[in-house]
């Protein structure tokens, strides 16, 4: 039985009361397998960020539980939730990933150097060299984002978020700024962290050819879980799109 | 376009309330300042026209002469010369009066009462009335003395010495036997309200005749009323007639404008002073201004974008903003006017503690201080916030597509280079001044200053970089990424850096320039006493003045005692060699000063005998006058001394300008008191225990002090000291409007980084790392800011203490308080900090990386 690197058990998430409530989760219940590319997809307002800002720690569901790995979410309080995010999630955003005035290098190595780990990752593993040779990006290690494009950007984002080495990372449609040649690069990496690292990773997209990269797409509508398919190409994924339109 | 401007008011508001602070209290120092000096001129006028009759005659000359400091006249009028006023059928009543300096108050356990800058007046009661036909003094409770023996004082002070009616009063007097009681038989007060802090002292006319006048029946000035229909100049005239010769009558209205005047000109010190610093406040505020519309209209960018898109001319966007600045200091300046208010009360219990007592009533809101202070708030807001108006009208409408706004920087290279040229001006100013271009010293030198400070703070982000780039290292070092995102943070954009740290580097300038000025003094005076604090004691008044010889006596009597030189410092007038008149001081010496004392003869003899006189080389080169030569001097009371220049000598502080010897002060009828007593003791007996025994002799007279070498270098940097506080307390406020700009920038600075301090929460950055990296930022700023200031202040105080050399003998550099500046700066940048701090550290995650 393949490792489940987090789960989501009968997740709800309401906002504002009465007449004016909105569910944006409505009793969803997930498991994202260790070692897969899942990708969440759905129309705006099917609750698809809502489920992954639950998932990573971010926000906390009005009822149901989220487990990373053995831990349960709900009883941490924020430090150890902010340890968690540090060592075990790692994130991509669709946006504003870098800090501006740090060095493209020093960005990858952020969350480690705020737990304190940075030296030893840069010394001895051979990982940072990987993950860095992986993007691609040698050459632009000293150099602040506003000197990168946008792909690149988002390549040293990845980076980070593989940096460390952790249980899941959270993609929030990273592709969505970037060209199709650029998104293509950016999504190879992913699918290779995931192939030959054994990473797992679950992005949240709208995108059919985002989603084709994927090991599995678990389609979200009105906060609740209404599909799944596995191994899925591209014009299956449309498909099952529009019966959700 | 008013719509916006005012909806875009009330959505800001929060922003918009801390930049409102620094104006609201620069305006409250200013408002509360001109109340202040309003209310104190109020209480003087109301005083003195409260007080002042019809009409007065009076010792020609008396109104050139400070009361007391100069002694006392010995020329008197007689009862028959009351009688023969009386007479004229001009005058309803003539009163003589009898006018007494130099009387002072102790309190039931002997210490005194008053003295500290306040004066003591004590004259004869009589029921006269003044100018507006009331009566000039009040009883508040009790009776008029009617013997001898008895006495009336004001309420404050009755209430400060311990006395009720009933009690016995202790008093100093002024002229033989040192202490005298007299029976409380009541409270009274000026007629206008209050003393302004004088302490008042009643007897009746005998009794007063015979403290004061050596017990004749003459007056020193007669009280003039007029009769039905007559006028003030018809009265004065017809009196002028019948004075005998060396007196005058001059009208009440002449009379209440000389006080008014001289009262005028000691309160215009008092306010100019306030106000320069009540300027540096609003001048700071203003700064404050400038960096907030800038960050504001950065802020708004892509707002202000879209408005030019579709359409607003690049004027109507500029008005636009700057109507915002008006609205803010119209509200602004209105709360600034009612905390002025408080201020000004609070200001008032600030002088009623040293015994400068205002008159509740008279803290009223004046015509001009609202006009003032709008004219100053809203001007000073506009003007602060014009740039930014002009520079956020410059956007292109194309801004408004892009998502990603990053607002252009013009380089720095142009202000760096206007900024060297007015370096180089400053200096050239510093420089005339030192090589002694025409005009004053100081004011080259002040001028170089101003330029230099606003100079820095405009090129601050140029010059401070070093310091920054410092600060970032050490961070860095001590505190892993947390410290080099702060150091980043605030080296990104250099600009807002500077502008924020200008406003704390010209207080801290200032405190600096100050600081190095007051240590000069104190390391001069202590020059200037090594040298000629010859003595081995001096027992002497702190503020100089004239006491009675039975003191001088008890003195001279005590075992070891070897010499005792007396000294009695008076005024004069006399004419130059171009002939204006001009007053001099006058010192009288006893024939042991030249035992103790030594004078740097430049020609002639040192030491004066029988009419003979010794001048400071500066007053005999502007007299005109060499060895030999005749000097008149006109000394009060009208009497004028017809000396012989006996030498000439360097100007020393052990004497005045004129010294004589002693006798001649008294043949020209000043009456004979001790302004200074210089002690030599034996070298045979043991100093300690004379000394002991001389603090005992001059103890019942408490308005004395008793001082060797250092005790006396002690008092004056105490007094020196006692005024530093005082300005450092009134730059206190500069620096809190200066630390408010930090708490605003910073407060602004982490709106506009939301995204980013979400990410760095997002990716593992716990609110306290986060709470420290913005205090860290706080803390480079102060640190900015005070190394700058701190360094220009050094800097101009050196090159003030070499223009002043004359006065300034000696350079003191405080470097402990300095030092201690610079710690405070660090403080003040982590307290700065824990507003901004905290709202960073509560950042939702969610909301923050979620957020446009």
């Amino acid at each position: 039985m393949p490792v489940v690197a987090a789960r989501a058990i009968d997740l709800h998430k309401r906002y504002g009361t009465g007449a004016a409530e909105v569910r944006a989760l409505d009793g969803v219940s997930l498991e994202v397998r260790a070692g897969e590319f899942t990708a969440i997809m759905g129309p705006s307002g099917s609750g698809k960020s809502t489920l992954m800002h639950c998932l990573a720690a971010l926000d906390t569901p009005t009822a149901g539980e989220v487990q990373i790995g053995d831990v349960t979410l709900s009883r941490l309080g924020d430090k150890a939730l902010t340890a968690l995010r540090r060592d075990q999630i790692g994130f991509v955003f669709q946006a504003f990933n870098l800090v501006p005035t740090l060095t493209a290098r020093e960005n990858i190595l952020l969350p480690l150097s705020l737990a304190g780990r940075r030296r030893r990752a840069e010394a001895d593993d051979g990982w940072f060299d990987t993950v860095v040779d992986a993007v691609g990006l040698r050459d632009r290690l000293d150099h602040r984002p506003a000197q990168l494009s946008g792909g690149q950007q988002q390549r040293v984002a990845c980076a980070r978020a593989l940096a460390g080495r952790p249980a899941i990372v959270f993609a929030d449609e990273p592709t969505g700024n970037l060209d199709s040649a650029s998104g293509a690069e950016v999504l190879t990496f992913l699918r290779r962290s995931v192939d030959d690292f054994g990473q797992t990773i679950a992005m949240v997209t709208h995108d059919a050819v985002a989603a084709s990269y994927c090991d599995r797409v678990v389609f979200l509508a009105d906060g609740r879980i209404v599909d799944e398919i596995s191994n899925p190409d591209r014009e299956l994924i449309l498909e099952r799109m529009t019966c959700f339109g | 376009m008013l719509r916006l401007t005012l909806r875009n008011l009330l959505a800001r508001r929060v922003r918009l309330v801390m930049s409102g602070l620094s104006v609201v209290l620069g305006v409250a120092f200013l408002s509360g300042v001109l109340v202040f000096s309003n209310g104190l001129s109020t209480t003087f006028d109301r005083i003195i026209h409260g007080s002042t009759p019809d009409a007065v005659v009076r010792a020609e000359v008396t109104e050139s002469f400070d009361g007391g400091y100069s002694g006392q006249t010995d020329r008197a009028l007689s009862p028959e010369d009351v009688a023969r006023l009386a007479d004229l059928p001009e005058v309803a009543r003539a009163d003589g009066d009898v006018v007494g300096f130099g009387m002072s108050l102790l309190a039931d356990d002997g210490t005194l009462v008053g003295g500290t800058g306040a004066p003591t007046l004590a004259f004869n009661h009589t029921d006269r009335p003044n100018m507006a036909g009331e009566q000039a003094l009040l009883l508040d409770s009790g009776r008029w003395p009617q013997r001898s023996g008895e006495i009336v004082l004001d309420r404050a002070a009755a209430r400060a010495g311990g006395y009720r009616i009933g009690d016995r009063v202790r008093l100093l007097a002024p002229f033989g036997a040192l202490e005298r009681t007299a029976q409380l038989v009541g409270t009274a007060e000026f007629n206008g309200g209050g003393t302004a802090g004088a302490t008042l002292l009643v007897f009746t006319t005998g009794e007063a005749q015979e403290l004061f006048l050596g017990g004749r029946d003459v007056f020193n000035q007669i009280s003039l009323t007029a009769a039905p229909g007559v006028d003030q100049e018809r009265l004065a005239s017809a009196a002028g007639g019948v004075v005998p010769d060396g007196f005058e009558a001059v009208t009440g209205d002449q009379v209440a404008e000389e006080s008014e005047d001289a009262v005028g000109t000691f309160l215009d010190v008092i306010s100019t002073f306030l106000l320069v610093f009540a300027i540096i406040a609003v001048i700071v505020g203003g700064f404050i201004i400038v960096n907030t519309f800038s960050i504001l209209v950065a802020q708004r960018t892509r707002e202000l974008a879209l408005l030019r898109a579709l359409g607003a001319a690049r004027a109507q966007v500029t008005r636009s903003v700057l109507l915002e600045a008006a609205v803010l200091g119209v509200v602004a300046t209105t709360l600034g006017i009612g905390l002025g208010l408080v201020l000004a009360r609070g200001l008032a219990a600030v002088f009623r503690s040293i015994g400068l007592d205002i008159a509740g009533e008279a803290l009223d809101l004046t015509p001009r201080a609202v006009v003032t202070s709008y004219l100053v708030g809203v001007g000073v807001t506009m003007a602060a916030a014009y740039l930014p108006a002009r520079r956020g009208a410059r956007v292109a409408p194309v801004a408004a597509m892009r998502t990603d706004v990053v607002p252009e920087r013009g380089s720095l290279r142009r202000r760096t280079a206007v900024g060297a040229v007015l370096l180089a001006l400053g200096a050239g100013c510093a420089a005339a001044g030192l090589a002694g271009a025409p005009g004053s010293d100081v004011a080259w030198i002040g001028v170089g200053a101003v330029v230099w400070i606003l100079t820095v703070a405009a090129i601050s982000p140029v010059i401070g970089r070093p310091v920054l780039v410092v600060c970032r290292a050490l961070f860095a070092a001590a505190f892993g990424t947390t410290g080099r995102l702060a150091g980043e943070n605030a080296l990104r954009d250099p600009r807002r850096t500077g502008a924020t740290a200008s406003a704390l580097m010209i207080g801290l300038a200032l405190v600096s320039t100050i600081g190095v000025l007051a240590a000069s003094l104190n390391a001069s005076v202590d020059d200037v006493v090594d040298e000629q604090f010859t003595a081995d004691l001096l027992v002497q008044n702190p503020t100089f003045q004239p006491f009675s010889t039975a003191i001088g006596d008890a003195v001279q009597e005590v075992p070891g005692v070897d010499v005792v030189s007396r000294q009695q410092w008076t005024s004069a007038t006399v004419r130059t060699g171009a002939g204006t008149e001009r007053s001099v001081t006058v010192a009288g010496n006893d024939a042991a000063f030249a035992r103790i004392y030594a004078l740097e003869v430049v020609s002639g003899d040192a030491s004066p005998e029988g009419a003979e006189a010794v001048l400071f080389r500066d007053l005999a080169r502007e007299l005109g006058v060499r060895v030999g030569d005749p000097v008149d001097l006109g000394l009060l009371g009208g009497t004028r001394l017809h000396l012989v220049v006996a030498g000439i000598v360097d100007a020393v502080e052990t004497t005045a300008e004129v010294s004589v010897p002693l006798e001649q002060l008294a043949a020209a009828g000043v009456l004979r008191q001790d302004t200074s007593l210089s002690v030599l003791v034996d070298p045979a007996a043991d100093p300690a225990e004379v000394r002991d025994a001389v603090d005992a002799a001059a103890a019942p007279a408490p308005i004395v002090g008793v001082y060797d070498k250092e005790g006396f270098a002690d008092e004056i940097r105490g007094q020196v000291n006692q005024l530093l506080f005082i300005i450092y307390g009134l730059l206190t406020l500069a620096i809190v409007i200066a630390v408010i700009g930090i708490v605003n920038t910073l407060g602004l600075s982490v709106i506009e980084r939301t995204r980013e301090i979400g990410l760095l929460r997002a990716v593992g950055m716990s609110r306290a790392k986060v709470r420290r990296m913005i205090t860290l930022e706080s803390v480079t700023i102060a640190v900015l800011g005070s190394v700058l200031g701190l360094a220009l202040g050094v800097l101009i105080g050196v090159l003030l203490q070499r223009a002043l050399s004359d006065d300034l003998s000696s350079l003191g550099l405080p470097l402990g308080q300095l030092l201690v500046f610079l710690v405070v700066a660090v403080l003040v940048g982590v307290l700065a900090a824990v507003l901004p701090a905290v709202r960073a550290g509560r950042l939702d995650v969610l909301d923050a990386i979620a957020s446009e």
